[in-house]
Formats: structure tokens, sequence, C-alpha cells
């Protein structure tokens, strides 16, 4: 720093220790929780030192929760909603920011107004769509007389159907269905070089080739970067997939944690419940940890 | 900002979106349009579909005391972990931006709670905070039955308001240490060599310099409180004891998906979505207005 302040360092150093003791402290207590042998875990106070019991606690969470397949069924859910979004997201940007037609201003809106309501919000009226994904279209064609008007002339009965309940579709669509990224991605088309269009357009390419051959590779980073915050932001879902996975058998890994609690007349087995917090924790925490720089970087474009 | 060089295909242009738009369309707009319908009918017992009711959803949650106590206990959660975790972050990252040694350890490990889901912080500040094992519980060894989460509605609230907080700290620190290092380090030299110590530099240079950010994080945390609260509402304390912690997301989702009373939730969803509009319109009023220092 530019001048010398040791009375006031030390205090710095003081507060930003007792952050970090508050920073850690759960961790280090879901930690020593998920070591120890159900007596010594409900001991007053607890003790301080990891226990020798890990391995039991973290097996009889595995079975309890069935972590093997919800982990997986996190894995992959998490997974897809990160690549849907910078799929989606990219390509609705460069829309946006790359092409000028009638109407683009309204799909600009159209697009960004849905940051403003996020899901949680709404989630009685998405909820009702998840029993026929499809409905919305069928109400049109029913007001607008084309059902009628195939049923008559065609003898047709139009019926769309689809369920989402209990498939990764259901879990994974409503997810995607937000602007986050796309603003992410509008702010990197921005910077990109106008000469870099210019020339590729003088060398005969495309509006496709331009957008597979320069833009997303150039993109790279902001790719990381939102796949990164996407799937730390999907992992940690909850209540939609609390409504969306009725079926026991499927279901992801953090709706789970319920099961975990232990319950008021029964063992309080914090051991299991703190060793099973820990698996459903650990791999956005390891993400998180790995990618710092692009977490952040992620977390800071997109919100703003 | 516009790009000078453009393609001008409709056609393609429209495909590029195409997928972003039909998803909108069928997540966002028809549901959010759907509830408007819902919230002005009533569904009829014995089906034969919505009547028409105009404004008597809403005249009923209106009149409804426990409804205006969930809008309360939210505004309390809300305002008071916003104040602690943006307050400790503010101070966090002012001290982390002075860059003693080791601030990288701070930088990263001050992140790390906001990586954690908000149910499975949930039950880890229920075993910390259990009355009778965990970390709190010696508090009741010293004073019996001084903390009680489980009975005590105040305790409840307070439970989940320190989960809340703590796990925030990290995402307000992000932003406060970002907006800290986008000041130019000139400025803050050339005020300490005109003699400013580290506290005249704080509330004269950086914590104006932050109100952007400051007014930012307040509408986000703020909005946050009313969604990400779901999860630790649920797993810690299911909205009780006795409806102390029944704030407003687990009260649509507890009258719409366990009293199947869908035209009351789709009313109470209408009302948070206003508010949410609302607080964000006034962000973006403010960020518009910001000044710009530089």
């Amino acid at each position: 720093m530019v001048e010398r302040t040791p009375v006031f360092n030390i205090l710095c150093y003081l507060i930003l220790t007792l952050g970090l003791a508050v920073a850690l402290l759960p961790f280090a207590i879901v930690l020593i929780a998920a070591t120890h042998d159900l007596k010594a875990v409900n001991t007053v106070p607890l003790p301080l030192v990891p226990g020798t019991h890990f391995w039991e606690n973290m097996s009889a969470a595995w079975t309890r929760a069935h972590l093997g397949s919800k982990l997986l069924h996190s894995l992959i859910f998490a997974t897809s909603v990160a690549a849907g979004k910078v799929a989606l997201s990219s390509m609705a940007a460069y829309s946006i920011v790359y092409f000028r037609f009638p109407g683009r201003i309204l799909i600009f809106w159209l697009i960004f107004v849905t940051l403003m309501l996020p899901l949680e919000v709404r989630i009685v009226p998405t909820y009702s769509i998840a029993a026929n994904a499809l409905q919305p279209f069928q109400t049109l064609l029913d007001v607008s007389g084309l059902t009628w008007l195939a049923d008559t002339v065609f003898g047709l009965r139009i019926r769309l159907e689809w369920g989402l309940l209990n498939s990764y579709t259901g879990l994974i669509l409503p997810l995607v269905a937000t602007a986050t990224g796309t603003f992410l991605y509008r702010q990197f088309y921005l910077t990109v070089p106008d000469e870099l269009a210019e020339a590729a357009k003088v060398d005969g390419a495309g509006s496709f080739r331009f957008f597979l051959d320069m833009l997303l590779p150039l993109s790279r980073a902001n790719m990381i970067a939102l796949f990164t915050i996407m799937f730390v932001w999907s992992w940690n879902q909850y209540l939609w997939p609390l409504l969306i996975t009725t079926d026991p058998e499927f279901g992801i890994a953090v709706t789970e944690l319920k099961t975990l609690i232990p319950s008021e007349f029964g063992l309080p087995d914090w051991n299991v419940a703190m060793a099973g917090t820990l698996a459903i924790m650990s791999p956005p925490l390891l993400l998180v940890i790995l990618m710092q720089r692009w977490f952040v970087r992620g977390l800071i474009s997109t919100e703003k | 900002m516009e790009k000078r060089v453009t393609f001008s295909t409709t056609a393609i242009g429209l495909l590029f979106a195409a997928p972003m738009l039909l998803l909108i369309f069928v997540f966002f707009y028809w549901p959010s349009a759907q509830a408007l319908y819902w919230a002005f009918t009533l569904e009829q017992p014995w089906g034969g579909g919505n009547r028409w009711v105009g404004f008597s959803n809403f005249r009923q949650l209106l009149e409804d005391p426990i409804y205006w106590q969930s809008v309360t206990r939210s505004f309390v959660f809300g305002i008071s972990s916003t104040a602690i975790s943006m307050g400790m972050a503010l101070i966090l990252a002012l001290l982390t931006d002075r860059e003693l040694a080791g601030h990288r350890l701070y930088r990263s490990v001050f992140i790390w709670p906001y990586a954690i889901a908000a149910p499975a912080l949930g039950l880890a500040f229920r075993f910390i905070l259990a009355p009778e094992a965990g970390l709190l519980s010696v508090i009741n060894r010293v004073w019996p039955d001084l903390w009680n989460p489980a009975l005590d509605g105040k305790d409840a609230m307070i439970a989940v308001i320190i989960a809340f907080s703590w796990k925030y700290i990290g995402y307000n620190f992000i932003f406060f240490l970002s907006a800290l290092q986008g000041i130019p380090r000139a400025l803050i030299e050339a005020a300490a060599i005109d003699g400013a110590g580290p506290m005249r530099r704080i509330r004269d240079i950086q914590l104006p310099l932050l109100t952007p950010t400051l007014f930012f994080l307040l509408i986000i945390n703020i909005t946050e409180s009313f969604q990400d609260s779901f999860g630790i509402v649920d797993v810690m304390t299911q909205g009780g004891p006795a409806r102390a912690t029944e704030l407003m997301v687990y009260k649509i989702y507890f009258d719409g998906f366990k009293g199947l009373d869908y035209s009351g939730a789709a009313a109470q969803s209408i009302l948070l979505m206003l508010l949410v509009i609302l607080l964000t319109i006034f962000q973006f009023r403010f960020i518009e207005r910001r000044v710009h220092y530089k």
C-alpha cells in the first residue's frame, strides 16, 4: 500500500481473519460432524477434532439419499442447462447484434424482459405448463379456429400433448428460458472489432461461417465463464426440481437433502446428514475453487 | 452501441433467435399471461371451466391478515439479511482491497459460500444452530431454553437470516471488490500524499465511488431474498413454527401446491411479480442516472 500504517494493518488482519473464520466455520463443522459417530456428534459442545467414522457416515448417506443415481442426474441436468444456455444465448445475441431486420428491437426487449422475473417468482404459472408444454400452441389453434377447420375439412383431430413431469426436458428447458447469458454474449459481441466482420464478408464468408469460424472461437473465454456460472446455478436449483420430479426414482441430489433431515422423534443422526450435505455441496464448490477466475468474471458480467 | 457491419438476411437472423424466442414464449410469456387469467378467475369446484371474478381474488388476498404477515416477514427477512451480508461484505472488500499479504487467500475463500446450494446450507445451519446439538447448543447449556428455533418463531427467523446472509456475503464481496479495483490507484495515492489516512480515503473516495454498486446490490439482494430463500426455509423450518418464517414464495408454494388454491396462488404470484418488476425498474432508473467519474 501507499503508506506505513502498522497499527491499522494489524486491525485489518484481525478483521479479515475473523471474516475468514466466519466464512470457513460452517464448512469446518459440516466436515467435522461428518466424521463422528452418533454419540459424538450429539455431545455438547461439539468435538472440534475430526473423528474416524467418515466412510461409514458417507456410505449411510449414500444409500439413504440414493446419491449414486441422484448425483448422476444432477450432473446431467446441470451440464445440459449450462450447455443449452451457452448455445441458445450465443445464437440469440448474434441475431440481435449482427442482423438488421424489422422487429429486431422488439425481439431484443422480449428477451430482456425475462431477466426481470426469476423462475421462483412465477413458479405457479410455469408449473401449469409442465403438464403439457404444447398447450400454448393447442390453445392458439383452438382460438384461431384451425382445430375446427382441420376437424371438419380433413376429419383430423389435433391434440398436441407433451408432458414434462419427471423428464429431463421438463427439468432443463424452463431453466434455459431466460436472458442471463444473452446479455453476456451481447456485451462481448459489441466489443468485437467491426473490421473482423468486414474482412470475413470481403472474403466471402456468410453469416453462418462467420458465426462458427470466427465468433465462437473468439468467445471461448466467455463460454467458459457462462458455463461455470450456469452449472453452479443449475446444480443448486431447488424449487423447480422439487415440483417437476414427482417420481422418487427420478430427481436430483439437491432435492434429496430433505430425506437426510433427522426426524424429530427418530435418531438425531446429524453425522449422516452432514456427510450427505458434504457430498451434495461439493461439486459446485470444487468447480468454483478450480475455475474461480472464470466464475467471478461470469458473475460480474452477467449481472451488470 | 450499434454494429457498422451487419448481415441483412431477415430469415437467417430470425433463425438464430428462434430457439430462444420459442422457449421464452412457452415457458415465460404464456405462463405469465395464464397467471393473469387465473388471478382474475375462479376455478369451479366441479369442473365447467373458470368463472370470471374480477378483482375478488386480489381483494380477498389484500384483506387477509395472514398474507400481509407474510409480506411483512419477507421484508424483515430481506432487509435484515441484506444489511448483514452487504455490511460485512463491504468491510471485507475494503480491507482485502488494501492488498495486504495474503489477500489472494481472502479473496478466494470469501467467495466459497456462494457456491453452496441454499437447501444444503440450510441443512448445515439447521445442525449448527440446533438447540440440542451442534454449535449454538452451548448457549442452552448455560441458559436453558434460551435458544430454540424449532419452537420460538423469533429464533427461527434469526436462524434463516443468518443462513441466508452467510451465503450472500460471498456474492456481495465479489461485486464490491471488483468495483473497488476499478477505482484508479492514482486517486488513492494522490489522497495519501495529501495526507488522507486509510479511513479518510474510505469515507471520501471509495464509498462515494461505490454508490452505484451499493444501489445495484441492494436491489439484487432484496429480490434474491424473495427467491433464493425458499430452499433455506423449506429445509430449516418449513415456514414454521406457526408460520413465523412463512415468506412470500413459500406461501405461494404452500397455498398453490399443498393447498391446491391455484387462483389464490396465482394472485399472490402476480403481486410478487409486480413487486419485483417495480424494484427492477427502480434499479434501472437509478443506474441510468448514476454519476460517471471517469
